[in-house]
């Protein structure tokens, strides 16, 4: 499904990614943990499209096409989603409206029907539960005065709502606590279907006691230099970054 | 300029037949002032970076004889779909009474138009027009007092509380062309008095017209005055407008400048809170295309202690649009604890439209809190991109970001039926096709 070939990355003239290579099949889950400045964040707005960022070098293809080529809004109709690691405020648009715009947008690219606003409402009904949300929170403006684990479970309402074929979680957990990270990771595991996966990004082991990946990335100075299973994460946990970190300066 | 349709129409006015005697001062007072200052020039510190030149050119007449064909209809989209409201409409700055609807709803709220309460409520007209709001003011203010002929009164009585809206709707259809009204308008609120009230400046066509109008305020001790101007003015015409209000002990003034139309437009809105525990609340948003002008100008007076003051602008210019705000807040050494607060945002859609902001704070006490800020951007690339990774387009990703921009300061008004439809105005505005 992604097929990334030794992606390399800049912002403002500094290279972050150093060089990536990882392969992503339907239905796997993926980790990419890695220290703070490790590019792990990079990596994931790249995917997106975040125009920071400058792809300096190697590949990325989606489905089979150049997910490189296309626009940030082309992604997210094409199934690309990512959850922010700080969702931004909009105020003055209300979470009702954007959702059922983004959902539309997604349907009119697809060759769908666009929903109207009572059947939409429908479908939040039922997504609201997954994360837990009170229908409150639709009427208020795009995460405008919300707390940092409401903005959290925002992005993963919208993640419910556009049911993307790749979902990739910025640093979802970070700023949560026990039970809000329970439900952002009940929601994203609500999603899982053998045609869907989910890159998870995270500083943190703990998060993956929830969603439990089948591979694990090490990401430091912009490379990947360890891969493994989902042990690799609890051995990650218990021996510290450097353990690995600095094994590439040696390496180097 | 020597002679000019203006000075003609003013000396003219000096000498009517059947009005009062005070009347007829003020106009004279009126003529008198105007004559000797003339129109501002970008001289005047006032008008920098506004020129009344092209309404001196314009050099129109009042419109003397009622006019224009407007029918029931023709208003449904200038009404917020709300029935049932008292509505005095003015065509082309004429009471018509068969368009007007709505008598006094509310025991203590009377609503007339100009000519009927100088007979009904002469001791409210004769005492208070002209005494708020006086002709030293300024040049248009000066033309006002001495030309004005229709307009409305709004009196409350003691514990008045007018419970719906009253909404002054000025209309202007094809025959205002090349024509001047001078609407006035005086909402006297007697102490623990409440109402709201809309005045609205629309038009039916594209005629080129001038609208100078004047609206003086006063609020008595504990009386609350909930004020909306909504202007959607003809593209060709000229709006002058002055709102100055008089606050007494714990009253409470809110504001709403809502400004769209017209291809030159001034707004002054104006309030002394002139006792302790005032509460004054200024918001608005202008939003211009093309070759637009808007400029608000606003004054805040503290002069007593413990009063509040919270002001809101926000604007949105495309093309070669031009904005001008300019905030005044003026703190009387006496005012301590004044809780001042101001924010001017404009949003530039085009890298040729202008803003010229200026806020001025001018304080004499110490133990104040007062804060100003002002921005001008453009569309934040962050809200953009995140916008656009949910899969809206770029175009739609500006348009909702635009309107959202303006919509935040829409959020402020209170009148929900108002709120709703001006809400639906600017998303349509902003959303429109061929955007």
């Amino acid at each position: 499904m992604l097929e990334i070939k030794d992606l390399r990355a800049t912002v403002s003239d500094k290279e972050i990614l150093k060089g990536i290579t990882l392969n992503v099949n339907p239905g796997e889950v993926h980790a990419v943990m890695g220290p703070n400045g490790s590019g792990k964040s990079t990596l994931a707005q790249v995917l997106a499209g975040h125009p920071a960022y400058t792809v300096t070098g190697g590949s990325v293809r989606y489905d089979g096409e150049d997910l490189l080529e296309m626009a940030p809004e082309v992604r997210a109709q094409k199934g690309v989603f990512l959850a922010f690691q700080y969702p931004v405020e909009i105020p003055g648009v209300s979470n009702a409206y954007f959702l059922r715009t983004a959902y539309n947008e997604i349907r009119k690219a697809r060759g769908e029907e666009e929903v109207d606003p009572m059947d939409f409402l429908e479908v939040m009904e039922q997504k609201l539960k997954v994360v837990e949300m009170s229908d409150a929170m639709l009427n208020r403006s795009v995460n405008t005065g919300f707390s940092g684990g409401e903005k959290k479970r925002n992005e993963i309402l919208q993640m419910a709502v556009l049911e993307p074929k790749l979902a990739i979680l910025d640093e979802t957990d970070s700023g949560l606590d026990i039970d809000a990270l329970r439900v952002v990771a009940n929601g994203v595991n609500a999603l899982r279907r053998p045609d869907r996966s989910t890159i998870v990004v995270t500083h943190y082991q703990r998060l993956l006691n929830y969603i439990v990946p089948d591979y694990v990335h090490v990401l430091a100075a912009g490379r990947i230099v360890k891969s493994g299973g989902k042990e690799l994460a609890l051995e990650l946990e218990a021996k510290g970054y450097d353990w690995v970190t600095g094994a590439t300066g040696a390496a180097a | 300029m020597t002679t000019s349709a203006y000075l003609e129409d003013v000396k003219a006015a000096t000498s009517r037949d059947g009005e009062p005697r005070w009347l007829r001062d003020l106009r004279a007072r009126g003529a008198a002032h105007f004559a000797k200052v003339g129109f501002p020039t970008t001289r005047d510190e006032d008008w920098k970076y506004t020129s009344a030149a092209p309404i001196a050119e314009l050099d129109v007449r009042a419109m003397q004889e009622p006019g224009g064909e407007v029918t029931a209809e023709q208003l449904a989209p200038w009404t917020f779909g709300e029935n049932g409201w008292t509505t005095l409409v003015f065509v082309n700055g004429r009471y018509d009474a068969e368009l007007s609807s709505g008598a006094d709803l509310d025991a203590g709220v009377h609503v007339r138009p100009l000519g009927e309460a100088r007979e009904e409520m002469p001791d409210v007209v004769e005492g208070m027009l002209g005494s708020i709001c006086t002709v030293e003011q300024s040049a248009f203010v000066a033309l006002n007092a001495a030309l004005h002929t229709d307009g409305a009164v709004i009196h409350l009585a003691p514990g008045a509380y007018a419970s719906k809206p009253i909404h002054l709707l000025f209309v202007s259809d094809a025959l205002s062309a090349k024509g001047a009204s001078h609407p006035r308008i005086l909402i006297a609120a007697e102490p623990n008095s409440k109402a709201t009230v809309i005045e609205s400046y629309v038009a039916l066509g594209e005629a080129t017209y001038l609208t100078n109008s004047v609206t003086e305020i006063s609020l008595a001790d504990g009386a609350t005055i909930e004020h909306y101007k909504i202007q959607r003015e003809s593209p060709r015409s000229y709006h002058v407008a002055t709102i100055d209000a008089r606050q007494g002990r714990d009253s409470h003034f809110v504001s709403f400048s809502f400004a769209i139309g017209a291809a030159l437009s001034r707004t002054n809105v104006w309030t002394v809170l002139g006792g302790e525990g005032c509460g004054a609340t200024l918001n608005g948003l202008y939003m211009a295309d093309g070759e637009q002008h808007v400029d608000h100008q606003t004054r805040i007076e503290h002069q007593k202690e413990n009063c509040y003051s919270r002001e809101v602008y926000r604007g949105v210019l495309d093309d070669t649009a031009h904005g001008v705000f300019n905030g005044k807040v003026y703190v009387h050494p006496e005012a301590q604890k004044t809780d001042g607060k101001q924010e001017n945002h404009t949003l530039l859609l085009s890298p040729r439209a202008v803003i010229d902001t200026k806020p001025q704070l001018e304080i004499f006490a110490d133990d104040v809190k007062c804060t100003h800020g002002a921005t001008v951007g453009r569309i934040d690339a962050t809200s953009l991109f995140y916008m656009k990774s949910r899969g809206i387009g770029a175009v739609r990703a500006r348009q909702l970001l635009t309107y959202a921009f303006a919509a935040d300061v829409l959020e402020q008004i209170e009148l929900e039926p108002l709120r709703t439809s001006l809400e639906e105005l600017t998303l349509a505005r902003f959303t429109r096709d061929d955007r």
